[in-house]
């Protein structure tokens, strides 16, 4: 049985929403059909439909250049004599999106937040262009933040955002707000303290299979991503050597009459054969691109496990805090020392303070128990909240995983065959041209 | 030199050597002219020409005059020769002629005390009158193909003789009886014995019958009877120098030199590609392994994950075929050629030394003949004779060579695109059969999420 009380801010004020249902399962899907009729995606078309190279200043006043991205929405639905309206557009760098991603990561650590495209080329094959100004890179990157931003507008929850709703339509959304950078700033380094190591005592066993799966999926995508791109050096060699052949049976048909031709027609196969792997693996960097994107979820993913950890343990801390004090106003009221405390030790060297003193401690110690037990409740309160919106969005998330993953795989399986059947049409070329000779 | 055979019927006695039948008729003056051959394959025909000074054309006809030197049988030999361009450029159109069938195979190994070794069977189904069966099996090795060649090539000088595979192979590098080598050897034995047995003349020679049907090939002995006449025929080619080759064979040589070169090219090409898709074999295995791997750490996923992994394993599987295969077609065949050119260099220079000796004493007999009147002697009319009867040879050996080459290059680069269509066509239909049970498994999912 699940209950769930949440706050979600939303660009039309808070909502408060409640649901219960019996089942884990259904509960996941009922909240999720209340959020789907109001997701941002519904209503507005994104796109990243362009992109330009800027020059400008940089942060430390020098001349650089950058390319922009040209974000587009439209509404949804057309108008009432059903034109469709112009989108709007605006210009977006990089570095823009990656302070709006860092603002969601913070603003919602229950979420799994879609990751951006890789900052660098990263995995290359020795061919593949490292160089983040290289066309190929830019279109590739063009998707992959068209991408995010679809994902996050039809995010549940993220598309509520009104910071996002912002980045989509206003210009001047991400440097008009100087303080809320500072917060974010601050956020973020609470986010980096996050990446020590602290014990917890009772997190929820589901996040720590959680966190080991994050791990998993990291270590499984990246070595994948490592060995494609040996295999794709691998298969770009032999493709280029068989380019050699082309050569030989061209200075060997000058020898010859009768095969002349023949060799002369198969060489030339040969150079087109070795000329093909350039675009096959070229195409073939989608798929890369869609394992990138499940790397850097992975991380997304953990960043949630190791929230829970955290309000866990301040939960703990809280917790703890809240017991001493109890046990320090229980010896106080007895007079009896179970604990080994200054107070207690002064008191014994130096005697028993006056009765008044003694009351001032308590009435303190009272007070501050009564603090604490609120700590504890808000403590408990921010930590229950946290698990349930992660464990519906972790559970989404692995959904959305499945389903990408498959799809990709069978994109790749596709683009397989492909290759194939135009090997064997090359070789069925040459052969023929062998027949001839 | 030929060492002739005598012809007709002559019962096989399997204690004797049948060379030691002939060594009475052995003519003591190195004669070439019994070479010129017409492809023939009518009954009867006959083996090499008759010791003697008796010349004896295949078709039976004796040439009228009984010193061949004489100007109208040279008339008559060059107007034969002419067909016999003809005809041998018909010789694989007339295969349903050919009345001699041989095959090498079943390779055993065979362990003595003193060695080891391999010896493959040998067999020959024939209709040939020089043969006193129709069949024949027997077991030869390694050696008694090499005592065959050289014999060929002693005997018959004018004539290309096909090449052996590599005698020596270094011990530790090469593995001499690994099914490997062993089927690649017995392949390039059987392939050099059906090139004999098709050409015209040299599957008419004794040695070559000897080899098919004798039970114990005396080599020793032949060994011997073979340096004292080679020795000969050096000595009679030695110590003249050939003034200018002429053009039709510069530019045969020149063939040669460049095509060896492209030859070379080429096995260097074929080895580079082994070795990127051996490299290229490697990272795709841990490629798949390492989706097997992730396949154990998902649950919805492990099917599709498994399936690919299985997938990369299938194609791992014919990119080992595809090396295999052209491994042991394609190298052997390239280095067979550079061999044969080597051979074929051999005969263009013994032809050269033939001219050069016929025109160094061609000019000496001019000389004497200018000072003492005297007639041009038989020795410089037999030395013309063997010019015109090598060059006759080798010409109607280089046309048959070429056409089996093209023959061959044609049928060694088609299956060599064979292979590669197949193992294309092999990952096509792995990666078909994966992407429906992908599209099932994702079918059967968004059923169940339907559902709820």
């Amino acid at each position: 049985m699940i209950l769930l009380a949440s706050s979600i801010p939303t660009a039309l004020g808070s909502v408060k929403l409640t649901a219960v249902s019996t089942e884990q399962n259904n509960g996941w899907n009922h909240l999720t059909s209340l959020y789907i009729s109001t997701n941002l995606s519904s209503r507005l078309e994104v796109s990243v439909a362009e992109t330009e190279k800027r020059n400008g200043k940089n942060a430390m006043n020098m001349q650089e250049t950058f390319t922009v991205y040209l974000v587009e929405t439209r509404p949804v639905e057309p108008l009432a004599d059903g034109r469709q309206l112009a989108p709007d557009s605006l210009w977006r760098r990089y570095s823009e999106f990656e302070i709006l991603r860092s603002y969601l990561l913070v603003t919602y650590p229950a979420v799994v937040v879609s990751p951006l495209p890789e900052k660098r080329a990263e995995f290359v094959w020795h061919k593949l262009s490292a160089d983040n100004m290289d066309p190929d890179f830019v279109e590739r990157r063009r998707v992959g933040l068209e991408n995010f931003l679809q994902r996050v507008t039809s995010h549940p929850v993220l598309s509520h955002d009104s910071l996002l709703y912002q980045f989509l339509t206003e210009v001047s959304a991400t440097s008009s707000r100087p303080g809320s950078h500072d917060e974010l700033m601050k956020a973020d380094s609470r986010l980096r303290a996050l990446s020590a190591t602290f014990r917890v005592r009772n997190p929820d066993r589901r996040f720590v299979e959680m966190k080991h799966y994050s791990d998993e999926l990291q270590s499984h995508t990246s070595q994948l991503l490592r060995a494609r791109a040996r295999v794709a050096d691998r298969l770009y060699g032999v493709y280029k050597v068989h380019g050699n052949y082309g050569r030989v049976f061209s200075e060997w048909s000058v020898l010859e009459k009768q095969m002349g031709d023949g060799l002369q027609s198969a060489g030339h196969h040969m150079d087109a054969y070795a000329a093909s792997i350039d675009d096959i693996l070229e195409e073939a960097e989608h798929y890369g691109d869609q394992l990138k994107e499940y790397l850097f979820y992975a991380e997304a993913l953990r960043a949630v496990c190791r929230k829970h950890e955290l309000s866990q343990y301040e939960l703990e801390l809280a917790c703890q805090d809240l017991l001493s004090k109890k046990q320090q106003r229980e010896e106080l009221a007895t007079g009896s020392v179970r604990t080994f405390s200054l107070k207690g030790m002064t008191s014994k060297l130096f005697g028993q303070e006056a009765p008044e003193q003694r009351e001032a401690r308590l009435h303190l110690l009272e007070e501050q128990i009564r603090e604490g037990e609120q700590a504890v409740e808000e403590r408990r309160s921010e930590c229950q909240v946290h698990v349930g919106g992660a464990w519906v969005d972790v559970q989404r998330f692995r959904q959305q995983k499945d389903r990408d993953i498959r799809e990709a795989l069978i994109g790749y399986a596709l683009m397989q065959i492909s290759m194939c059947k135009k090997g064997v049409q090359m070789w069925s070329n040459t052969k023929e041209c062998f027949l001839k000779m | 030199m030929i060492v002739g055979a005598p012809r007709g019927l002559q019962p096989v006695n399997g204690t004797t050597h049948p060379l030691s039948a002939v060594q009475e008729t052995l003519s003591p003056v190195p004669d070439v002219t019994a070479s010129c051959h017409i492809p023939n394959s009518s009954s009867s025909s006959s083996g090499g020409g008759g010791g003697d000074k008796e010349v004896v054309l295949t078709n039976g006809k004796p040439i009228e005059t009984s010193s061949p030197a004489s100007a109208s049988s040279l008339l008559n030999r060059l107007q034969l020769d002419d067909d016999l361009e003809a005809d041998t450029l018909d010789l694989y159109a007339s295969t349903e002629t050919r009345d001699l069938f041989v095959t090498v195979d079943d390779p055993k190994k065979h362990v003595s005390t003193m060695e080891t070794y391999i010896t493959y069977r040998v067999s020959t189904k024939t209709s040939r009158i020089e043969f006193d069966l129709p069949e024949y099996n027997l077991r030869r090795r390694y050696q008694d193909f090499d005592w065959l060649r050289m014999k060929l090539e002693d005997s018959q000088p004018t004539h290309l003789i096909p090449p052996l595979p590599e005698k020596f192979v270094m011990k530790g590098v090469v593995d001499r009886f690994s099914e490997e080598f062993v089927e690649t050897r017995m392949k390039a034995l059987d392939k050099f014995l059906k090139r004999v047995a098709d050409h015209p003349v040299l599957s008419f020679n004794p040695h070559l019958n000897a080899f098919l049907t004798a039970k114990d090939l005396n080599k020793r002995q032949g060994l011997a009877l073979l340096t004292k006449v080679g020795e000969s025929v050096k000595q009679a080619a030695g110590g003249y120098k050939l003034r200018a080759r002429p053009p039709e064979y510069c530019v045969m040589g020149e063939y040669l030199d460049t095509f060896n070169q492209k030859l070379g090219t080429m096995d260097r090409i074929a080895q580079r590609i082994l070795k990127e898709q051996t490299e290229y074999l490697v990272e795709l295995r841990e490629y798949g392994s390492v989706y097997a791997g992730w396949a154990g750490s998902e649950d919805a996923l492990t099917r599709p994950l498994e399936g690919v992994a299985g997938c990369v394993s299938t194609c791992c599987g014919a990119m080992e075929d595809l090396s295999e295969g052209m491994s042991q077609e394609l190298l052997p065949v390239l280095r067979e050629y550079v061999l044969y050119i080597e051979s074929m260099k051999n005969v263009l220079k013994k032809r050269d030394q033939s001219q050069a000796e016929y025109e160094g004493r061609l000019e000496a007999a001019v000389i004497r003949k200018q000072e003492e009147k005297t007639p041009v002697p038989v020795e410089v009319e037999k030395c013309q004779d063997r010019v015109e009867c090598f060059n006759a040879d080798l010409k109607a050996d280089w046309e048959r060579w070429q056409s089996n080459k093209r023959q061959d290059f044609r049928q060694l680069l088609t299956s060599m695109a064979d292979k590669n269509i197949n193992y294309f066509e092999k990952c096509q239909s792995a990666w078909e059969s994966l992407v429906s049970q992908l599209q099932d498994d994702q079918a059967e999912n968004t059923n169940e999420t339907n559902c709820d």
